[in-house]
């Protein structure tokens, strides 16, 4: 479904600030497959989730989904293929814009857009009884703004909006490290349930080890732009948060860096 | 007084087209567009040109339109693909487009339309053929409307394209126009070429903006090389006049506030003009004063609101303190 082949991106090339952000990066995600990325910060997690999506270009390699190579795709048309939810809740939706509309422009993002209306009574019934499973109360707020709503309520949006379409990769950037803990646990909970539902091929960074031991199937460790850890199926349900430090000390010879990775 | 006013109430229409130009450029596309300058004129240049050469004015209408949406669509690309500052591209495109106009024009800074056949003429002549005409021109020009064709024909056009526009920005491609301005980021990851739509959205508003310009060409005779000095102010305090006094509770409301706005702002101008100490020259500063005192009053009584709010908060709790205060010594003792 997804595939890098010896992904690599420096920036800042040749200067003081050099930074390797990606270093032959090779992946393959089967269809149906979740998987979690953990790393410290700046270890190429985000680089990671931007050259899949289009919004970097990488100096090598390539990317394909679906068998197609995507690199030299624009970012716009790569999206038909990808939803995103973001870690900032306002980054996902349109604030000034009403709830049925981001719906509407989010159900349109595999087709072609016309000039037809964008939100009609069929269109509403469908946005309804997808809000209803949110369980939120949104379906009675349809024409709401959404710059109204809290930080929880526009994630759960943002998520819906990303997934209802079934885009052939999902990728979630952090995106519940913004959220109190209480309403973090409720979008991990409705993250679980669409992607069961939808059986999405699924990309999730996350700084909480808690979180992506918890969700998926697969989970890799980045460091300095490298995949250092990459463990499936039932070694990766015996794994604990204590493993995975010992498992960093042992391939990196020091401690992880970063307590917020471990606390988050 | 009454012809003043509904003279200015007639240009307040037609100048409504370029207010809901600036609204989309503005307001929804979150785009400081500066183009709006040089195209009002390349509306009106090219229309005045086309109808002085014979051509039939819905046509030369019908261009000058085009040559603003070529206009804005240049702006719109400077931005998007040569990644030039939105203000700049709009600036350049406005300088540009002076020496365009100019050129359009064959020269000339000023091209008359004197004794031509215009889209009013046209419309006015038709009224009269109808023969019913007499009865009714003479009781409206009781109440001080002369042109009862002019004005009727230019609000039936505003509306028009009011009501046009009210329906794209609800259709899927002026929903990510919208979102475009909203949140760029979110609707390109919604597989809307961004770009794509800015281009789109400077063009339409430098259409209409130029639309407008065709049209005041021929309401007012002529097409010259000035008349756009100021006209992005222009279209800015009819925005923001319309808004302050209508709100923006939705798409329709906005645009139909728009264009109540650029008739205000007319009429706000003829006032003034009417008083002695005041010079046509002075028109320019009159807007200048109108723009600043709509974006600085909306302000002031927001504060002053604000001020008495606490003062009244403050007053309540020092009157609930002494009674607490009573009450726990009534409880203490």
């Amino acid at each position: 479904m997804l595939r890098l082949e010896q992904v690599s991106l420096t920036f800042n090339e040749g200067t003081m600030d050099e930074k390797k952000a990606l270093q032959n990066a090779n992946i393959e995600l089967k269809s149906g497959e979740f998987l979690t990325v953990i790393g410290s910060n700046g270890a190429g997690k985000s680089t990671l989730m931007n050259v899949i999506s289009g919004s970097v270009i990488p100096d090598t390699g390539n990317i394909f989904i679906n068998g197609q190579a995507v690199t030299p795709m624009q970012e716009y048309k790569r999206s038909q293929m990808i939803g995103r939810v973001f870690q900032n809740p306002s980054a996902g939706t349109a604030p000034s814009m009403t709830i049925e509309e981001n719906l509407s422009m989010a159900w349109s993002r595999n087709k072609k857009r016309t000039l037809k209306p964008g939100v009609n009574k069929k269109k509403k019934e469908v946005f309804q009884e997808h809000l209803k499973t949110l369980n939120l109360g949104l379906e009675d707020r349809m024409t709401a703004q959404v710059g109204l709503l809290s930080g929880g309520e526009r994630q759960a949006l943002s998520l819906l909006m990303a997934t209802f379409t079934e885009p052939d990769i999902l990728m979630l950037d952090e995106h519940t490290a913004a959220l109190d803990p209480s309403r973090a646990e409720l979008i991990t909970g409705i993250t679980a349930d669409v992607v069961e539902k939808f059986q999405l091929t699924t990309l999730m960074v996350t700084h909480n080890m808690q979180q992506a031991l918890d969700l998926g199937t697969r989970l890799i460790m980045m460091d300095q732009g490298q995949i250092i850890l990459d463990v499936a199926g039932e070694e990766k349900q015996n794994l604990t948060v204590e493993k995975l430090l010992e498992e960093f000390q042992r391939l990196r010879g020091e401690k992880m860096a970063n307590d917020k990775a471990v606390l988050g | 007084m009454s012809t003043a006013l509904f003279g200015s109430v007639e240009t307040g229409i037609i100048y409504a087209l370029m207010a809901l130009g600036v609204y989309i450029s503005f307001r929804v596309l979150d785009f400081p567009d500066l183009t709006v300058d040089g195209s009002f004129v390349t509306g009106s240049a090219i229309a005045a040109v086309l109808i002085t050469s014979g051509q039939s004015p819905i046509i030369a209408t019908a261009a000058g339109t085009a040559g603003g949406f070529l206009a804005g669509c240049i702006t719109g690309i400077l931005h998007t693909k040569g990644k030039i500052n939105p203000l700049l591209s709009g600036i350049l495109m406005m300088i540009a487009l002076y020496s365009i106009n100019l050129r359009i024009m064959g020269g000339q800074s000023n091209v008359p339309l004197l004794n031509e056949q215009t889209i009013f003429t046209m419309i006015t002549e038709f009224w009269t053929s109808l023969g019913i005409s007499q009865p009714v021109n003479q009781s409206l020009a009781g109440i001080g409307i002369m042109d009862p064709a002019i004005i009727f024909t230019a609000l039936i056009l505003t509306f028009i394209v009011k009501f046009i526009t009210d329906y794209f920005l609800k259709t899927e491609v002026g929903m990510a126009l919208r979102a475009t301005g909203d949140n760029k980021s979110m609707i390109r990851s919604f597989s809307a070429n961004t770009d794509g739509l800015i281009i789109l959205g400077i063009g339409l508003s430098n259409a209409l903006v130029a639309l407008s310009g065709a049209l005041v060409a021929q309401q007012g005779g002529f097409a010259d090389a000035g008349m756009g000095v100021g006209m992005i102010i222009i279209g800015l305090a009819s925005v923001i006049i319309g808004e302050a006094l209508f709100g923006t509770k939705s798409i329709a409301r906005t645009t139909f506030a728009v264009i109540i706005g650029a008739v205000i702002y007319r009429i706000v101008v003829t006032m003034a003009l009417l008083a002695d100490f005041l010079e046509t020259g002075d028109m320019k500063l009159i807007t200048a004063v109108i723009v600043i005192g709509a974006l600085i009053t909306p302000k002031l009584i927001e504060s002053r609101r604000e001020k008495k709010r606490r003062l009244r908060k403050k007053a309540e709790l020092s009157r609930a303190a002494p009674a607490e205060e009573r009450s726990g010594q009534n409880a203490s003792t």
